[in-house]
């Protein structure tokens, strides 16, 4: 443990409870005044099983999720076994006294001892891990009430009981820990994962359609939207496949709704025919896209940062698009707005593409900000005489009427169009309105998100990363000692890029190393495909597992 | 007053003599007597020659993907329930690049009224079988014969028990424009499969062929689900015409438009509040 973070890991089986375990001690650290990154690990099955839930959690802000072990909560001998070798110096084992743990400095939790009975085991290795990091009792106590008050006051009672008694046995107990320094913040952070904080993003740019169809680890930013979003007006339909859902989609955004489609690469591939029809018939939808391995079912519950590709080039045709890359849980939030802006300004879709890692990743932030947000592109609410949809214009966007205004007709076609919506072969006018789609491009160039460049300008290594990869890298030049200057250049919009943000910072470096979650380097090919500058150094990672800055390091070696 | 006229009258790209063209106007006399005007209704279609008949339209329209009619359908309407929603694609389009979307836009029960023209072969694409294609029918890709059994959309309609089945016959445009205005003011999802010869690709399912054997149903209760599942069934010498089955399940049920639909502030800040 190092003063700047100690990092949890709570292991078991599915069906232990780990996750609710994890999910109520991050809430309390986060209450606490920590800062937190939260990493889940779950394996495609309701029962057993081996997951974890690790909470990394600092005073500053902390990065990318770390190998190195401050506390392990071993629910089950698997997670001793398998786990032992990445604790940390000093490093602490919280189990029950039947797990076999040699000679780990451990605390030996007497599980029957302190609670009546098996259903309280959860709260149990709560109230002990919540001790042993020094938490306040009473934060815990206020979660307990808010988490169990639908169930009654008697429930709410029990397990309150049970973590008091869990703070008094640690109390008694003579072990070697210790606690980090309390934070100076006070608290009042959000704690939101990944895709939480894509739905309330998308919430507050007055998203009011999601449609999608059930697919890891995608689905939850629709269900965070239905829950969140239907009592104020949300509409949302479960669909019979991905097609329909992005299908229906663009149907409602034709008449006026402002609609998201989640899925995640597998249920992505078979959307592409709806992408392409939203370039064509300019219609706004924005689709996350949560990467998890493939190709295939690949595997469904680990991360991977290897669908770009499929992104960029998903539909058939020529057209403009936009593919925003979250870095962190408050990148998610604003991104996600900024994509709707991005998916009805210029009226073509817009994909936010995220992954497992971030996807589950709870972090404490900063409550967003709803006052400081742009105002989001809208649709007209009225039309002059002699409306056309695909009017000409000198930027590619015509402006767009939803039928329900007025006596204009809006006539949206998939076949190339005259301007009017009519269809039509006419060689002449292909070329104008093609040309008009893509002129598209030069708006959405104007309006991309600038690279965030950290460390030594001019450094001898530059990290080039993208999405969630940023906080192990960020970790990675921290922790590096081998003497060089280092930076890194992280990009949360990938398509299209603007060189003139970042072609000073490739060229000044001595060594460009692309670190990725993919086999191929995928962006780093995109950047030679746009600018011409071959990165030729990676650092990849294809495992199922996010980056991390021991991977960074470790690939970093054979590099320099 | 509306008037057909107010539809519009497009030069088309269809056949002389193709049975679209009557099935157009029924669609033009049908909006009309209802007195819905062009700005009054959106109009989904997929891919397919009968999938062009919102372009000889005046109207709203969303002329979309092949077999994906309905699902764009259904999202126009729960973006704004106050427009009534036509949906005019072909057989192929709707049963079978669309047949998932079919059955599951009838288990939705959104209010949409779905328009089949049935001519039982494909026509856009030049005379390939289509799921109503009857078995043993040769075409030039199928020349020993279809081999796969005729999609009966009416039996499988009655079968998912659809709020409204109805079958027409472009050659008796009356009868349409009636089964038509019937299926739009059912309030749920109402299908009209819509017998069409296809002068150019089906030399067997002519304009004679579904003459000789459609016939208007007379004292059919379409309440009565068992009896209209042996009525659905029939289509071999003799072919019935009207509304096969009805009920009154309830529509999904919708009740904003979204275009005009905004958050209170105060709702979103509790919403991020929960997250503390």
């Amino acid at each position: 443990m190092s003063e700047a973070g100690m990092n949890i890991v709570i292991g078991g089986a599915a069906g232990q409870g780990l996750a609710t375990i994890g999910r109520l001690m991050s809430k309390a650290v986060v209450r606490a005044g920590y800062h937190l990154l939260v990493t889940q690990k779950y394996m495609s099955r309701v029962r057993g099983g081996h997951n974890t839930f690790a909470i990394r959690m600092g005073p500053e802000p902390v990065y990318g999720p770390t190998e190195s072990i401050d506390i392990l909560v071993a629910l089950n001998q698997e997670t001793v076994d398998k786990h032992r070798g990445r604790l940390a110096e000093g490093g602490l084992v919280l189990a029950g006294d039947d797990l076999d743990i040699g000679d780990l400095n451990a605390l030996r939790i007497p599980f029957k001892e302190l609670a009546s009975k098996p259903l309280f085991y959860n709260t149990v290795a709560l109230g002990v891990l919540a001790a042993t990091v020094c938490n306040d009792e009473t934060i815990l106590e206020k979660l307990l009430d808010e988490t169990f008050a639908k169930k009654g006051d008697k429930v709410v009672e029990m397990n309150v009981d049970v973590v008091r008694a869990a703070f008094d046995w640690v109390r008694g107990q003579e072990f070697n820990f210790t606690c980090l320094a309390p934070p100076e913040e006070d608290g009042g952070m959000m704690m939101v994962n990944g895709n939480e904080a894509i739905a309330l993003g998308a919430l507050a740019a007055g998203c009011n359609f999601v449609s999608f169809y059930p697919m890891t680890p995608g689905t939850s930013v629709a269900t965070t939207l239905i829950a969140k979003g239907a009592p104020l007006g949300l509409v949302y339909e479960q669909m019979e496949d991905e097609i329909a859902a992005v299908n229906i989609a663009l149907g409602a955004s034709y008449a006026g709704a402002r609609p998201m489609v989640t899925t995640s690469g597998g249920g992505f591939a078979l959307m592409t025919e709806g992408v392409s029809l939203a370039g064509v018939s300019e219609t706004p939808v924005v689709i996350t896209v949560a990467q998890r391995p493939g190709p295939a079912t690949g595997m469904a519950t680990r991360t991977e940062q290897a669908d770009l590709d499929l992104v960029l080039y998903a539909g058939h045709g020529e057209f403009p698009r936009a593919i925003l890359a979250p870095a962190d849980v408050e990148q998610c939030f604003y991104l996600t707005h900024l994509a709707f802006d991005l998916a009805e300004s210029f009226q073509t879709p817009v994909f936010v593409l995220t992954d497992q890692h971030l996807a589950d990743s709870y972090q404490g932030v900063a409550p967003f900000d709803l006052d400081d947000l742009p105002d989001v592109a809208r649709p007209m609410r009225e039309a002059e005489e002699g409306y056309k949809r695909y009017a000409l214009s000198e930027d590619g966007v015509s402006p767009r009427l939803v039928p329900g205004f007025g006596r204009a007709l809006v006539r949206a076609d998939s076949h190339e169009h005259d301007e009017t919506g009519w269809i039509t072969e006419d060689g002449m006018n292909r070329v104008v309105q093609n040309s008009k789609r893509l002129d598209k491009a030069f708006g959405l160039e104007d309006e991309v998100v600038e690279p965030d460049y950290y460390g030594e300008d001019a450094p001898d290594v530059l990290l080039v990363c993208w999405g969630s990869s940023l906080g192990a890298c960020l970790d990675a030049m921290e922790k590096a000692e081998n003497g060089k200057t280092m930076a890194v250049l992280h990009f949360s919009q990938v398509y299209p890029l603007c060189e003139s943000l970042f072609m000073d910072d490739l060229e000044k470096a001595g060594t460009v190393v692309a670190v990725e979650g993919n086999a191929t380097g995928q962006f780093a090919k995109l950047i030679t495909r746009e600018t011409g500058f071959s990165i030729n150094n990676h650092i990849l990672r294809f495992d199922g597992r996010p980056l991390t800055p021991e991977y960074v390091l470790a690939g970093l070696n054979g590099i320099i | 007053m509306v008037s057909m006229e107010d539809y519009g009258d497009v030069q088309t790209s269809w056949c002389p003599g193709c049975g679209n063209f009557s099935i157009l106007k029924s669609v033009k006399t049908a909006l009309a007597e209802m007195d819905i005007a062009p700005h009054e209704v959106m109009i989904a279609s997929g891919i397919g020659q009968a999938a062009k008949t919102p372009h000889y339209l005046n109207c709203h329209m969303f002329n979309g993907l092949h077999g994906r009619s309905l699902p764009m359908a259904q999202g126009m309407k729960m973006a704004n329930p106050d427009m009534p929603v036509l949906c005019i694609s072909g057989d192929g389009c709707s049963y079978g690049e669309g047949g998932n979307h079919f059955l599951a836009a009838i288990r939705r029960n959104l209010d949409i009224t779905l328009l089949v023209h049935d001519n039982q072969i494909y026509g856009l694409t030049k005379g390939q079988a289509s799921p109503t294609t009857a078995e043993g029918h040769v075409t030039k890709v199928q020349p020993s014969g279809v081999r796969s059994r005729a999609f009966n959309p009416m039996t499988t309609a009655v079968a998912m028990k659809t709020g409204f089945v109805a079958r027409a016959f472009s050659g008796e445009p009356d009868h349409l424009v009636s089964v038509i205005k019937e299926a739009m003011a059912h309030p749920g999802f109402s299908l009209v499969d819509i017998l069409q010869p296809c002068v150019s690709f089906n030399k067997v399912n002519t304009f004679a062929w579904y003459q000789e054997r459609t016939y208007f149903l007379e004292d059919h209760d379409p309440t009565d689900w068992a009896k209209a599942m042996g009525v659905a069934d029939e289509f071999d010498e003799r072919i019935p015409l009207g509304v096969i089955y009805r009920n009154d399940r309830a529509p999904y049920p919708l009740d904003r438009q979204l275009a005009v639909h905004e958050y209170d502030r105060n709702d979103l800040k509790g919403v991020m509040q929960s997250y503390t």
